[in-house]
């Protein structure tokens, strides 16, 4: 168990910006992000969503602004004034990231049981036996089948892909875990099926999660608290069924009016 | 006018080849490896009158560290008489003038490509291979940036992920050669593509070994009595080759051997790689079951005669 009350903060961000050139990336983002809560990022494509995203992530250096992170031995630390050893340490254990195209994020070249081992040999692992083993076991948690273990992601449909990518991540037990339109370009059934393994895998392992989606379901779905964002700007933030039910913004407004109604 | 200069005038070379300043830029790439076991110290590698993949590297290695006094062994594949080997031999001996020799035991440098003598280096010795890629993280990351960058941080978790791969697909690790191995417990490093039955030998070897590459400009180095690891997993340890025959020719076990076909109808012999070795052994009357009989190889000889005749 980690040792700080679930009171402290895991994530604070302090006025995070970002300019490409002369043109606004993501502008004076501020918030703070708790032990086991899911933050989504909404907003339309060019938003700035996923600048912050990757500011965040330490993918992308902010132009001002710092970003704060508790690490495991509880001190708070800025994720820029890291080591990149320490940095990188930090990417294959404590955190995930899953991208909307799963090829980014796996070896597609390496099979499934070899992908979601990959993490472990990286931090020391060196029992054959035993890295197959849990891989074998989270495959089963993604609902992948065992007899997949040796086969090569290419042969696998979007949805096992995107299934796999979350394996892989969340096989080194992390904490926090950055999702990129994790449900982005798979069909509506798919989707579903995802969003109930999140949502699961979420609440089982206590994830805290922030997740750039432009679909207000999966933020409904997933979230407890939703930023929307538009021109690089947060607009509007609250508790994501507050904000989704009672939109105070005018654009927050038309987003939701947006949704198709079947 | 100068020494060198006057070398020139004749239409001579400089002893081995490399002028002086370059001889002196190669030495100082190999005494930072050799301060860094294992890592790979850039150099300016040098055109050389011979086709990348025939041993630049090595040679230019080989041409910065000799003397006058010293014996060269050149090995191609074990053996010292094939092109390689006969080439680059007859390029030192022309242009450095020094004793070579096939002997291993005689020699004070070996210059070799993918094989290290069977009989156990001196600390008197060095061997010096050639590389045709330094890099062993280059099929799993084809970056050279991030692949530097992964040696100074000791990534290597990829390394491993090669290893598993080899064992969910083969049952086993079916790498054989080039087999990747950790120096001093620092650098992950590529021995070249030596066979896996020779890494056992590199770990804490008596004599210097310097790895030179010339097309990818990088030279390393294991200083003498250095520690080095092949890879592997706790439940599935590096193993070597295993022969189930002696060498057909000298009877030798526990040796690397050849396949060599003899027919098409399936006839082939198992013999020494290390041709020296197989022919000291052969000298001091050790046979294999395929060995010719003295007696024999004497009939066959006078026949022959008696054809050219």
């Amino acid at each position: 168990m980690s040792v700080f009350t679930s009171d402290d903060p895991l994530l604070q961000v302090h006025n995070v910006t970002r300019y490409y050139g002369d043109r606004i990336g993501c502008a004076d983002v501020s918030f703070d992000l708790w032990p086991g809560e899911v933050l989504a990022i909404v907003g339309e494509s060019g938003s700035g969503k996923t600048t912050l995203l990757n500011c965040l992530s330490t993918r992308l250096a902010p132009t001002t602004g710092a970003i704060e992170y508790r690490m495991r031995d509880g001190t708070m630390r800025n994720l820029y004034q890291l080591t990149e050893a320490e940095r990188r340490l930090l990417m294959r254990t404590d955190w995930g990231f899953v991208h909307q195209n799963a090829a980014d994020g796996l070896r597609m070249t390496v099979s499934a049981g070899a992908n979601v081992g990959e993490r472990l040999m990286a931090v020391g692992e060196r029992h054959y036996g035993n890295i197959r083993s849990t891989a074998d076991d989270w495959l089963g948690r993604v609902e992948i089948d065992s007899d997949r273990i040796d086969d090569d992601p290419r042969s696998f449909s979007g949805g096992m892909r995107q299934r796999l990518q979350i394996a892989r991540n969340l096989v080194t037990h992390p904490r926090l875990v950055f999702m990129d339109e994790p449900t982005g370009g798979l069909d509506v059934s798919v989707q579903a099926r995802l969003l109930d393994l999140l949502r699961r895998l979420v609440s089982d392992l206590g994830l805290s999660v922030v997740i750039v989606t432009h679909d207000l379901a999966v933020a409904r779905l997933l979230s407890h608290r939703i930023m929307v964002m538009r021109h690089g700007n947060v607009i509007e933030a609250g508790l994501t069924d507050q904000v989704l039910d009672d939109p105070r913004e005018p654009y927050t407004q038309l987003l939701v009016s947006s949704i198709l109604q079947v | 006018m100068s020494d060198t200069a006057q070398l020139y005038d004749q239409g001579e070379y400089n002893f081995a080849y490399l002028d002086e300043q370059t001889k002196r830029m190669i030495r100082r790439a190999i005494l930072k490896g050799i301060a860094i076991p294992g890592y790979q110290v850039p150099f300016a590698s040098r055109e050389m009158p011979m086709p990348y993949g025939w041993g630049t590297g090595g040679v230019q290695v080989t041409a910065s560290i000799l003397g006058k006094d010293d014996c060269l062994k050149m090995i191609d594949q074990g053996s010292d008489d094939t092109t390689n080997a006969v080439s680059l031999r007859g390029f030192f001996e022309k242009t450095a003038g020094i004793r070579t020799t096939f002997e291993t035991s005689e020699a004070t440098v070996i210059q070799t490509r993918h094989r290290i003598p069977e009989k156990t280096l001196t600390e008197d010795q060095v061997l010096v291979f050639q590389v045709p890629i330094p890099e062993p993280l280059r099929f799993l990351e084809p970056r050279e940036t991030e692949t530097r960058k992964m040696h100074a941080l000791e990534d290597y978790g990829l390394m491993h992920v090669k290893l598993y791969e080899d064992i969910a697909k083969n049952g086993h690790i079916a790498t054989t050669y080039a087999y990747p191995v950790k120096v001093n417990d620092r650098y992950v490093m590529d021995p070249s593509p030596t066979p896996k039955f020779d890494n056992p030998k590199i770990d804490e070897m008596a004599a210097l070994q310097l790895y030179g590459a010339g097309r990818e400009k990088r030279i390393y180095a294991i200083p003498p009595y250095t520690k080095v690891k092949s890879l592997d997993f706790e439940d599935y340890p590096f193993e070597v080759q295993k022969f189930d025959k002696p060498c057909a020719l000298c009877g030798a076990e526990n040796v690397y051997l050849d396949e060599v076909i003899l027919d098409d109808r399936g006839g082939r012999m198992f013999v020494c790689s290390d041709s020296n070795y197989c022919e000291e052994r052969r000298a001091a009357g050790h046979r294999g079951p395929m060995a010719a009989d003295p007696a024999a190889a004497q009939i066959g000889a006078t026949d022959l005669q008696e054809t050219a005749r």
